[in-house]
């Protein structure tokens, strides 16, 4: 998207014309909107080659195969070809050429290029080197709007309205990228969020702070049981991870009181719907899977029809 | 008093900087590099202010701060006052406003940014004029005032 009014507010006019997809936080309301019935038209109908001759390079400087497998048959579902590197040992920036230096290489090549790095910032940075458009496939823990992009679409093809959603996020709410992005992203649809963690993990004050400048509604508590299911639209469970404990028997008990079973479904609305941005460790046990509430499987899948989108935008191909 | 100050320590050319937060005037005489200024420099602080309770006051002869030098003092002195003078004449006052955007100026407090690892300019932008606190551009931390370290 063009740098333009963000929902951070005025944000200074940074000299690009260019088409690129940063952050959560460059996009309008509008840009959502479109981009999801653009992708609903995927859905309708993945394979369309509207990207014949076009070349798109997927550079991921940090592994994650689960994007890039995303990302690559999009670009292969839509007829473009794909170059590009999913381990960067093998490439020269392991010898310790800068991203300035590869990612103007790599625009002799590519039409749009995706990327990933571990640097927070990169993709922002390689927007600025280059007049291509600059996918951002994750940049360290900041930001991932791809992932927010089908968390968006999973939200509205399953309640039909991004409007007045009650969303109740659990798990890792501190170090949780994808539910950040999304609680600034939905920010523009009235939403009411739940936020349940554990202290050590709970929503951060920048976030809460988010909130309350936008007067989104918001509560929060340590306690994750079927009151709190019962009451909402969506439920978006978060993997914990063991690293964020330094005592590990704090982590045990954790890991083991947000956790959601099949059994503790039973009374949620008929509407409620389960999602999980994966992989999961053991947050969802794995009768959930049968019930009709999950839907982080298909949710991933909405991933490639949520990134036909995004790749056709950047190249200003009007669907 | 500070007509009679004025006198005392007047500048024929050069740059007054008022208005200055007391606790930050030495602040000041580093972001500016002031130590290597070879004309003369008066530095007053813990003076009596009605508006600050107390204030610093630097007088710097024959110096005129460039555009980024504002935007440096800007960053640990907003609101500061600039007095231009020329021939003991205060020719210009300059009022100093926070910058929406800092190039180059400030370090990125998060350690994962890309500015910290790779040659790339620091850029931020303000985030809240009342907190003064600020944005990094690409990794998009937000440093409060307090937190702000200069490169
Ligand atoms: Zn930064």
């Amino acid at each position: 998207m063009p740098r333009k009014n963000s929902i951070f507010g005025a944000l200074i006019q940074i000299v690009t014309m260019q088409n690129n997809f940063i952050s959560v936080s460059d996009l309008s309301k509008e840009d959502i909107l479109s981009l999801l019935k653009d992708a609903a038209k995927f859905e309708a109908n993945p394979n369309q080659r509207l990207l014949e001759g076009k070349v798109v390079a997927t550079l991921f400087f940090e592994p994650s195969t689960r994007t890039r497998l995303s990302f690559e048959t999009a670009a292969n579902r839509l007829g473009a070809r794909v170059i590009g590197f999913s381990d960067p040992n093998a490439t020269s920036t392991s010898k310790g050429e800068t991203l300035k230096d590869t990612i103007k290489m790599v625009s002799n090549y590519a039409d749009v290029i995706v990327m990933r790095h571990y640097l927070e910032g990169a993709a922002r940075y390689a927007s600025e080197v280059t007049d291509v458009p600059i996918i951002n496939a994750g940049d360290g823990a900041n930001q991932h709007p791809s992932q927010t992009m089908l968390d968006l679409y999973s939200i509205w093809k399953t309640q039909g309205t991004l409007e007045n959603i009650d969303i109740t996020m659990v798990g890792d709410l501190k170090y949780g990228r994808t539910v950040h992005s999304l609680v600034q992203a939905l920010s523009f649809f009235h939403p009411k969020f739940h936020f349940i963690a554990p202290d050590l993990l709970r929503m951060p004050l920048g976030y809460r702070d988010f909130c309350v400048r936008h007067n989104l509604e918001y509560d929060e508590q340590e306690r994750f049981d079927e009151e709190a299911i019962n009451r909402t639209d969506i439920l978006y469970m978060t993997r914990i991870q063991r690293e964020r404990f330094s005592d590990l028997r704090e982590y045990e008990q954790v890991k083991n009181v947000y956790c959601l079973h099949k059994a503790m479904l039973d009374n949620a609305k008929p509407n409620l719907r389960v999602l999980h941005p994966l992989p999961r460790v053991n947050e969802i046990a794995y009768d959930v899977d049968e019930s009709e509430k999950a839907y982080y499987f298909q949710q991933a899948q909405n991933g490639l029809y949520t990134r036909e989108a995004i790749i056709c935008r950047m190249l200003n191909i009007q669907l | 008093m500070a007509k009679t100050e004025l006198e005392v320590s007047a500048i024929a050319n050069g740059t007054v900087i008022d208005h200055i937060p007391a606790d930050v005037t030495f602040k000041i005489v580093q972001v500016l590099d002031l130590y290597n200024h070879p004309g003369a420099i008066t530095v007053g602080t813990n003076l009596a202010s009605k508006t600050l309770g107390k204030k610093g006051i630097i007088k710097i002869a024959d110096r005129f701060l460039t555009d980024e030098e504002i935007g440096r003092l800007s960053v640990v002195a907003p609101n500061v006052t600039l007095n231009i003078i020329k021939d003991y004449q205060i020719i210009e006052k300059k009022y100093v406003q926070y910058p929406k955007l800092i190039v180059g100026v400030v370090k990125c407090s998060n350690p994962k940014c890309i500015t910290n690892h790779q040659p790339v300019a620091t850029k931020m932008e303000l985030f809240d004029e009342k907190l003064k606190s600020l944005r990094c551009v690409y990794c998009e931390r937000v440093m409060q005032q307090n937190e702000i370290e200069l490169l």
